[in-house]
């Protein structure tokens, strides 16, 4: 079964209390900030905290990924040294915008593999979009490494860039959420949506994660742990499409026992998509234990 | 009236007394005023507290009782133990239903002499910090509201005076913590706690702020009890009496664990259309109301009652008919206490009916379900919510024993971990409620199922809910937290944590 990436949930690196317990809300990833939340002066406690953190708390199913300072301020190298040595999952690399960010990155990580007995290639990573630049190479920086498990939107940063500010709808994201998406599944990898701030909003925050969600988006990213369980019943398949997926594997299963490369449904030919559209639709669903509570009910 | 002698040969044949004109005066002297006249002449007001304490007789060592439903706009102990203290009384005994932050001045009145000894439910803030340091020679006797009433009925705390605070009362003393009668100036609700002092006080005083005309029906205490009735400014802060409705937690913590907790209570067997239950008013556990309500509706499922210290939360859910009755003996919120003033159905009741061990069918006996808070649990389910992690008195025993061994499965709710400390953990520092009447804990980070109820557990686990070994939720907070250090106890023992029955639970000593 493939990862699930429905939410990511941050958390700022220099604040012991919420990293403790990060995992018990339930979001798929967990992504432990070195970057923007750290203030200058904080960069190596939290740098020392993420790492003891990573290496001492059990955070159960959760992705643990951690967005690193970029290469090009002092921080960067001593980042992904700690946190690959921790043993982290992702290492997730800020304001991308070509794919030498990616090869320049995957060097400092390979090294800091070697340096720490780690398999190399084991470390993945998820490289975020975040200015005008980086959306325009979007399929390069995806394709750069196979490392990369997915590509996500910054869009504070994209917007100050574009020189426009958010809106509610979002008409500014438009053509970058639509890059990003394209860029991705050209690229085979998941894409995340970047964050919705109104924590109170939770309205908003299922409008828009629909919006996402039909865009072709794997998940998005959270700021609370309130927003998660939205997020997660927006991703979560209907009762007809879980029905439906079902029969639709039952009868390429069918087919696959058969011999035959051809499966039919109702009597109507079923394409190869629509296959792993459904296998998809179940992962959801299973992720998603209600819906079996309910199915058994 | 004339009598022949066989009238009263036979009475004498019967051992009986014949009716003699003026003899009995309060039988039969007739006061020709009216109703209105009376109120205003011969009632039971006077003019001020300090001679409704002469009147009442209190001396130096007797017990003298108040109530908190006041909460922390309390003025009535403050001002009262003033006055007692200017007028010269010492070695008094203060038996408050519970006392909080408000209370801090007693601390002078107990170096002073004035106060010799306290029982009370709960302490908190400067009063509590100073008592858990040693303040008093006489240890502080906590009791939980049921263990109290007990208490009180079999005179093992034997009430010489009380001193019952009241949003509103008649001139004949009928009282109550609201008024049908215009508004009051202050309202709180339920005076439950208040109505076993009335009934068992030698002497009860009334001091209110709201005198309505007669019968201040409903009342909460009635006027066959009340003896002396003190007009005061003001009763309390009404501000910090009552506020509006208690608001629902935004804690992702509190949520969670109430929205598992709810998913237990309806997986435990127990909810059932006409169940019973009481749900507290901290954060989380007053958050269940919510998830609860969900799945009330899309089950159809109705309570009977629900019980307690009622939230405007859980008088929604009457008002929805979620819930058919509610029976109230503490009000938490302003939503509570209108709904108790305006509807029906929703029933102030006392504290032995409540909680009471020892009467029959006392309310928390026919609740299904309770869920109630915790500062700490230990692996053998112990609760205590009266000492905080430094090991000082911040907390009220409460309801929270008699609910745990009245209802048929008690649910504790705490965090994991409070900030560096753990609060599940191999021993509490007080023990308050027994663990063998505990039956759940819900954390936010896993459920528990006390060993002594596996067909629980069995219903959770078929329900995909996790139920995770209590030893391994104290080791999974350990692992983070670390061991805690010893506190630093001393020698001197500052407080005594007694059961229901009287008996004795748990000792708090001082913290040096």
């Amino acid at each position: 079964m493939t990862r699930l990436r429905r939410s990511m949930l941050f958390v700022p690196g220099n604040n012991p209390g919420m990293m403790s317990d990060a995992h018990i809300y339930g979001s798929d990833a967990l992504m432990f900030d070195l970057e923007d939340s750290v203030t200058l002066r904080e960069k190596d406690a939290a740098r020392l905290l993420v790492h003891h953190a990573l290496k001492t708390i059990h955070y159960g199913e959760c992705e643990r990924v951690v967005r690193v300072n970029p290469l090009s301020t002092p921080f960067g190298k001593a980042d992904i040294e700690a946190m690959v040595a921790a043993g982290v999952e992702v290492i997730r690399l800020p304001k991308t915008e070509t794919a030498q960010d990616i090869w320049d990155t995957e060097t400092e990580i390979e090294r800091a593999e070697r340096k720490y007995d780690i398999p190399v290639g084991q470390t993945c990573m998820i490289a975020a979009i975040e200015g005008a630049l980086g959306v325009v190479n979007a399929y390069q920086i995806a394709s750069a490494s196979p490392r990369l498990v997915a590509i996500a939107l910054g869009a504070e940063d994209y917007c100050a860039n574009l020189k426009t500010s958010r809106s509610l709808e979002g008409s500014e994201l438009q053509y970058a959420r639509g890059a990003i998406v394209v860029a991705a599944r050209a690229a085979g990898i998941d894409c995340i949506d970047t964050v919705f701030s109104d924590v109170n909003n939770e309205e908003q925050l299922i409008k828009e994660t629909r919006m996402i969600k039909q865009l072709g988006f794997d998940g998005k990213s959270v700021i609370n742990p309130r927003q998660i369980k939205p997020v997660h019943r927006v991703f979560m398949p209907t009762r007809e499409e879980i029905m439906k997926a079902q029969r639709i594997l039952a009868a390429s299963r069918e087919a696959e026992t058969r011999g035959s490369g051809v499966v039919a449904l109702d009597g109507k030919m079923i394409d190869r998509p629509v296959v792993l559209r459904a296998e998809r639709t179940l992962e959801l669903a299973y992720a998603n234990r209600a819906v079996f509570e309910e199915e058994e009910a | 009236m004339t009598r022949d002698q066989a009238f009263y040969s036979a009475l004498t044949a019967l051992d009986r007394q014949a009716y003699v004109p003026g003899e009995n005066k309060r039988l039969y002297d007739k006061d020709p005023s009216s109703l209105k006249n009376r109120m205003e002449r011969e009632n039971k007001i006077v003019e001020s507290l300090e001679k409704a304490v002469e009147l009442s007789g209190l001396k130096d060592g007797m017990t003298i009782s108040f109530h908190h439903h006041f909460r922390d706009g309390d003025h009535i102990v403050n001002m009262v133990v003033d006055t007692l203290a200017r007028m010269g009384f010492r070695d008094l005994r203060l038996a408050p239903s519970s006392l909080s932050d408000v209370h801090a001045p007693l601390i002078q009145h107990i170096k002073n002499g004035v106060i010799s000894h306290i029982e009370t439910s709960g302490c908190r803030g400067a009063l509590a910090k100073a008592i858990s340091q040693g303040l008093m020679d006489d240890p502080m006797v906590f009791r939980s509201h049921g263990g109290r009433a007990a208490a009180i009925e079999e005179d093992e705390i034997h009430i010489d005076v009380a001193f019952l605070g009241a949003s509103s009362c008649d001139p004949f003393g009928n009282a109550n913590g609201y008024s049908r009668e215009g508004e009051e100036k202050s309202m709180c609700g339920s005076m439950g706690y208040a109505r076993v002092d009335a009934q068992y006080a030698d002497t009860v005083i009334v001091l209110t702020d709201n005198i309505v005309g007669y019968p201040n029906v409903p009342f909460g205490i009635s006027q066959r009890l009340v003896d002396y009735i003190v007009c005061v400014d003001d009763v309390g802060d009404a501000s910090k009496i009552m506020t509006g409705a208690t608001r629902f937690s935004t804690n992702p913590h509190d949520l969670m664990i109430a929205e598992a907790t709810s998913n237990v209570i309806v997986h435990s067997g127990y909810f059932y259309d006409g169940f019973s239950l009481q749900t507290g008013s901290g954060g989380a556990s007053l958050s269940v109301t919510r998830f609860l309500r969900e799945a009330m509706i899309e089950k159809n499922i109705h309570a009977s009652f629900a019980l307690g210290g009622i939230t405007g939360a859980m008088v929604k859910l009457l008002e929805e008919g979620l819930v058919r009755r509610l029976l109230d003996v503490q009000s938490f919120d302003l939503d509570a206490a209108q709904s108790l003033k305006n509807n029906r159905f929703h029933q102030q009741i006392d504290a032995n009916y409540y909680a009471n061990p020892y009467r029959r069918g006392a309310a928390v006996n026919q609740l299904d379900v309770v869920v109630l808070s915790a500062l700490e649990v230990d692996t053998s389910f112990n609760v205590n919510v009266l000492t905080g992690s430094d090991g000082i008195i911040r907390g009220a025993v409460g309801g929270h024993p008699d609910t745990a061994a009245g209802a048929a499965l008690s649910i504790v709710v705490c965090p994991l971990m409070r900030g560096r400390m753990p609060s599940v953990r191999d021993h509490v520092n007080t023990i308050v409620t027994p663990g063998d009447t505990v039956d759940v804990l819900v954390t936010d980070q896993g459920i528990a199922v006390n060993p002594r109820r596996p067909e629980v557990a069995e219903r959770l686990e078929k329900a995909h809910l996790k139920v995770t070994p209590i030893e391994e939720l104290a080791r999974r907070a350990e692992r983070i937290t670390g061991k805690p250090d010893p506190l630093p106890f001393g020698d001197k023992i500052v407080g005594i944590c007694t059961y229901r029955d009287g008996s004795v639970l748990d000792l708090i000593r001082n913290i040096t």
